[in-house]
């Protein structure tokens, strides 16, 4: 009887604590509506939803490339291309018909592009996490995406200072794979990429998860959601680099320097509060999103890994370099591959093939650098 | 030690971000915010991505 009343009590505390994130979250959302308009509240909580999703459902990046490389489990990498090929359904038809109100993730591919997103792979690796994963896994208490994450943006920040010159280097023109045949272009590359992916995956392991299912699912429906809400594509390396750029003006650096940060819609980021930032809003939403959700799980009880000095060390460049290099790339795993795919630029594809390349390297470098515990 | 206040650190940043650049950027309006959805609004869309070339 004592215990279940016990129960009941835990019960009645789990519940109380639920609803008051719950409630926070929506008092938080409504408030950037009420502040700043209904479309960045509304783009706060496909954020939260973005957060809930990869952290709840373990939706990532960076794990599913490190399974298939070292154990050729596909199961994870699968669930991003159904993700991507879902986006790319809606994205093509809605883009095709609203050119003025709605733009893709296009970027042109070049030198410093497929460059950067090479570096971006083996770093991700380093840190256990991407672009998304950076953020989710500060969110949920991981000490190392927490360490990593402040250099992420400052790497951001630095990227795009210089991203004219990185340009200068060759960069050829921005190609688009549109309408329909575009489309079944793209969703023929997904399923080949997929072939490969199955044959080189021992026969056991040619599965994906229900839960995984669910995740490429929702994860696509809240990208769907963010075109439709912001009129761009999901995006995470933007909002960082302007943290950071926020950040260095309150400080008194001066900007002028910059091509990138005196472009006019740069420099009106720069003036206006991130709470009307697309990419700011998201980012926040993926980190809250994360905290929710291992509160609700109760996932913060986790002990800390116990990492050399060497291991920190690397943490911090390895975010520095996330953050310029993503820069340099056009996006990363979400702008670049995940939006730029789905939304039909051929550079996504480029970031694909050289960022898994390095991401082959990285998972290499990561043992030598202490990072494996 | 655990995560919690690490993951408690990281959310008292998040808010301290969002407090120090409402008291360092241009006033919030919602009176001349976009409507809430981009697809249908007749506007052209004008955030900033990644994705996107140094001129504008």
């Amino acid at each position: 009887m004592a215990e279940t009343s016990m129960a009941a009590t835990g019960g009645g505390s789990d519940m109380a604590r639920r609803g008051l994130l719950v409630g926070g979250v929506l008092i938080a959302a409504l408030a950037v509506a009420a502040l700043a308009g209904a479309r960045y509240g509304a783009l706060l909580l496909v954020g939260l939803g973005f957060g809930i999703a990869l952290e709840g459902l373990r939706f990532g990046f960076a794990g599913p490339w490190r399974a298939m490389i070292l154990r050729r489990d596909p199961a994870g990498l699968l669930a991003q291309l159904v993700s991507i090929g879902l986006v790319a359904l809606a994205a093509f038809p809605l883009l095709a018909s609203n050119g003025e109100e709605l733009f893709g993730a296009h970027a042109p591919i070049g030198v410093a592009m497929v460059g950067g997103a090479f570096v971006f792979g083996a770093a991700m690796q380093l840190v256990m996490g991407c672009g998304s994963g950076t953020l989710v896994n500060a969110g949920s208490g991981n000490v190392v995406g927490a360490v990593a994450l402040p250099f992420f943006a400052l790497g951001s920040f630095a990227g795009a200072y210089n991203l004219d010159w990185w340009i200068s280097l060759g960069t050829a023109p921005v190609v688009v794979l549109d309408g329909t045949d575009g489309l079944i272009a793209t969703l023929a590359g997904l399923a080949a990429v997929a072939a490969v992916v199955l044959w080189l995956a021992p026969k056991e392991a040619r599965r994906i998860p229900r839960r995984l299912w669910v995740a490429a699912a929702v994860i696509a429906a809240l990208a769907i959601l963010n075109l439709v809400i912001a009129g761009q594509p999901w995006g995470i390396v933007y909002g960082l680099g302007l943290w950071a750029a926020k950040g260095a003006q309150a400080v008194g650096a001066d900007l002028s320097g910059s091509a990138f940060w005196t472009a006019p819609t740069n420099a009106e980021r720069l003036q206006q509060s991130i709470l009307t930032d697309v990419t700011s809003l998201t980012n926040i939403g993926l980190i809250g999103g994360a905290f929710l959700a291992s509160v609700w799980r109760r996932g913060l009880g986790k002990g800390l890994p116990k990492l050399s000095a060497l291991a920190w060390a690397s943490t911090i460049v390895a975010g520095f370099l996330l953050g310029y290099s993503s820069r340099l790339a056009f996006g990363c795993n979400v702008g670049a591959f995940f939006s730029g795919v789905s939304t039909g630029s051929l550079h996504g594809w480029a970031w694909f093939a050289a960022a898994f390349f390095g991401a082959y390297w990285g998972v290499k470098l990561r043992p030598k650098l202490g990072l494996e515990v | 030690m655990t995560r919690t206040p690490v993951a408690l650190a990281v959310m008292g940043l998040v808010v301290a971000l969002v407090a120090a650049d409402l008291a360092g950027s241009a006033p919030l309006n919602p009176y001349q915010a976009p409507p809430m959805l981009a697809l249908g609004s007749g506007l052209a869309a004008t955030g900033a991505h990644c994705a996107a070339p140094v001129v504008d």
